[in-house]
């Protein structure tokens, strides 16, 4: 396949910067910061579900828009040049995907119609420790009687605090499979610890207690848990190493603006040669940014069996270069560049977060290792 | 129409493939294992083994030393898409090429687009037929990255011109038949008073000295002119302008740089590793080492897919040009950081200097190689200048 993009996936990428330029510039972040943490504006994302930009990887036969990862990779990343706050990350990128892979089909069949008409939003819950880790889980499935219940403690879910759903991993009682269950998030026995995070946005510790859950519930079967979480979590990987190379494209141009423009000692910035060669070297970083994140969303489409190796190479690359670009970016802004009335140290404190969630580099850099057996 | 192309193109295809496996000799379908294998052709030509000779001179009658050119200039007149099939078939049977030379590589474009077309057919079928081996003369002394502060210069004495000055880092100097100059032509300008300029090194003045690198080795010269009579008519394009000439050839000679380090198609490093260190709890014992090589191999990957990238780009009718002026400083990068971490991994055996088991120091000579690769072709302070100006368009003051 050319590593290229092909006219209609061009064509999508070029109106969802059309629309985010109209109705979602840098200063809505902003704003929504201001308003108390604000974490959903409604309008907005009435108007992206209008689009279709919910339906992007749902199949045909469930009346989705089927355009595939590498078109919703466009949308990503012109929402990680504006910093858009929405629920897409979690409710299309993770969630969608998740019950894409699920045999459930008259759950399917429901999850699918809600998030395509923007009825619902949906959260994936699955971190238990400090760092990504997909292996660790001690939350809970028990049987009883005709239904079953849920006991554990989840860390760290995106949009957790305004999802209706929560797709939630867990051992099954006898501890070797793994469940992925679906939960009313108002349903008795749950209790979240809304914590806002330093990219202005809200991740939600969440505890179980004894929550009820109906049988028609779960979006696994007896051997496929472990399958389906482990394929969520490479096509998520690449969704947020698509919305990072969105982050730095912008904070560089935002940054290359800059130093056009401001003088020192009567001259330019950007005429000093300290500045240009690192100047350089980010453009590089991110021209070799594009070809990975391009190369994994294909991945994802082909189905190819190097998704695990591609969706860690783009999220280990994004990781590293998402640094070197923001610590350089607020640099080059000199003293500004650390105030809040600029906007480029915003890219800074989205990115540290993004390089955390599912895994950093010095993560992906050890699972690369691994699959290539060293 | 097109379908009829596309069946000329299959036949194109079963002929090239049937000749290649009747002609192309079983031993010159191995990979290479020493430069000293290459054929370079020129008055002194070195045939390696009679297989060699047999097989250039089979492509020689078939017109396929360089069978992209157009006939008349002793080329196959393959078209691209020929063109293509050729080189996927003599990938398939692991056919080596039957001849290298600068020639080929650097002076022939620059002809093809600047030389007059008498100049054209004397020196392209000269190329074609592997009579000449061309060399490099750019460098000064005193012009290395500020090339266009070149001081040898030729001076106008009616028929000819007499050269005057020396050159240095020609590839291959002591072994070049002609060699393609940049010479000043007049001293009132800078970039404006060069002019591009044809050499035949066995002129009476023209000596060379070869230049010992760190490494030990000797793959370049210096090249000295001491009053060369040259004529006239061995000046390329017009006079002055020979800077226009010299850029669009420094392009070339970047694109070909560039490759340095994804040429290494030898076992990963990681493999190495893997033997040398050993492994413990199923990961290398060195964790240090280990992430290294993670992430030196991750760098690899996605400078490859770029390469990818610009190529699948230009066949889409967009400019890589912007994406490809990065391909020289990070393709050599790649390549000087494999060298030393290549010597981190190998321990005390990697320094080993003369031994026979360390294959007369190959490795160490190597990672003293490597540190030429980031100032050849353009410094890598000159590569990112050029990005910085001409891509970003940062300014001058």
């Amino acid at each position: 396949m050319a590593l290229v993009i092909n006219e209609e996936q061009q064509m999508l990428k070029s109106s969802t910067k059309e629309f985010l330029d109209l109705k979602s510039p840098l200063t809505l972040m902003r704003e929504l910061r201001d308003d108390n943490y604000n974490q959903f504006k409604v309008e907005l994302w009435t108007e992206m579900v209008e689009m279709g930009w919910t339906s992007l990887t749902i199949p045909e036969k469930y009346n989705g828009l089927n355009f595939g990862f590498v078109g919703l990779g466009q949308v990503l990343e012109e929402i990680g040049r504006k910093l858009t706050v929405s629920p897409i990350i979690s409710t299309v990128l993770m969630s969608t995907s998740l019950i894409s892979l699920s045999k459930n089909e008259v759950l399917k069949n429901k999850l699918f119609q809600e998030i395509m008409n923007g009825s619902k939003l949906c959260a994936l819950a699955h971190e238990e420790g400090r760092h990504h880790n997909p292996e660790l889980i001690n939350s809970l499935v028990s049987k009883n009687e005709d239904h079953f219940i849920l006991n554990g403690k989840k860390k760290f879910v995106i949009d957790g605090s305004i999802s209706d759903y929560l797709i939630v991993s867990a051992k099954h009682e006898d501890e070797k499979n793994i469940a992925l269950v679906l939960i009313d998030r108002k349903s008795d026995g749950i209790n979240l610890n809304n914590k806002v995070h330093m990219d202005s946005k809200i991740y939600s510790d969440i505890s179980f207690e004894n929550v009820k859950i109906d049988k028609m519930n779960f979006l696994s079967t007896d051997n496929d848990g472990s399958i389906i979480l482990n394929k969520t979590l490479d096509i998520a990987r690449v969704g947020l190493a698509a919305e990072m190379l969105g982050n730095v494209q912008e904070a560089f141009e935002i940054t290359m603006k800059y130093i056009k423009e401001r003088e020192q000692f009567g001259v330019k910035i950007g005429s000093f040669q300290a500045l240009q060669h690192r100047s350089a070297l980010m453009f590089g970083e991110i021209e070799l940014c594009k070809s990975i994140v391009l190369r994994a969303l294909q991945a994802i489409d082909s189905n190819d069996s190097e998704l695990p190796k591609f969706a860690s190479l783009a999220k280990a690359k994004l990781g590293l270069v998402s640094k070197l670009i923001t610590n350089e970016a607020v640099q080059m802004h000199g003293g500004i560049g650390v105030t809040d009335d600029v906007d480029i140290g915003f890219f800074l404190k989205k990115t540290r977060v993004a390089d955390r969630i599912l895994g950093d580099s010095n993560y992906h850099l050890d699972r690369l290792a691994k699959l290539n057996n060293y | 129409m097109e379908t009829k192309t596309k069946v000329d193109l299959t036949s194109f295809r079963m002929e090239t493939r049937k000749w290649l496996e009747d002609n192309c000799p079983n031993s010159m379908r191995e990979p290479l294992t020493d430069v000293k294998q290459l054929y370079w052709g020129g008055r002194n030509g070195n045939y390696f083994s009679e297989d060699q000779k047999i097989w250039f001179e089979r492509m020689l009658e078939k017109k396929w030393i360089v069978p992209y050119w157009e006939t008349k200039y002793g080329g196959g007149g393959l078209t691209p898409k020929q063109n293509n099939i050729l080189n996927q078939e003599m990938a398939r049977l692991g056919c080596r090429k039957p001849h290298i030379n600068f020639g080929i590589s650097m002076l022939g474009p620059a002809l093809l687009k600047f030389a007059s077309e008498e100049q054209k057919i004397h020196y392209l079928n000269q190329i074609c037929k592997g009579e000449i081996r061309w060399v490099q003369g750019y460098s000064e002394p005193n012009a290395g990255s500020d090339l266009a502060n070149l001081q040898t210069k030729a001076e106008d004495k009616g028929d000819h011109f007499l050269v005057t000055g020396s050159k240095v880092w020609t590839s291959f100097g002591d072994k070049g038949d002609w060699i393609f100059c940049l010479v000043r032509t007049d001293t009132s300008s800078k970039h404006t008073g060069v002019s591009f300029l044809l050499i035949d090194m066995a002129s009476k003045g023209v000596s060379t000295r070869p230049i010992k690198l760190i490494s030990g080795k000797s793959p370049f010269t210096e090249t000295f002119f001491d009053a060369v009579k040259v004529p006239k008519k061995n000046l390329v394009g017009t006079l002055n302008d020979g800077w226009t000439i010299a850029k669009y050839l420094l392009t070339h000679e970047r694109q070909m740089i560039g490759g340095i380090g994804e040429t290494d198609k030898k076992k990963p490093l990681s493999e190495i590793a893997k033997e040398v260190l050993g492994k413990n709890n199923g990961s290398l014992s060195d964790i240090s080492i280990r992430n290294k090589i993670s992430e030196l191999e991750m760098n690899e990957k996605i400078f490859e897919l770029t390469i990818q990238r610009a190529m699948d780009e230009h066949k889409a009718g967009n400019n890589p040009g912007a994406v490809s002026s990065f391909f020289k400083y990070y393709g050599t990068e790649l390549g000087i950081q494999k060298e030393e971490l290549r010597l981190e991994v190998n321990g005390f055996n990697s320094t080993e200097w003369t031994s026979e088991e360390s294959n007369n120091g190959r490795e160490a000579r190597l990672f003293c190689r490597s540190k030429g690769y980031s100032i050849e072709g353009g410094t890598h302070e000159i590569q990112l200048n050029i990005i910085a100006k001409r891509v970003l368009g940062l300014p001058s003051k």
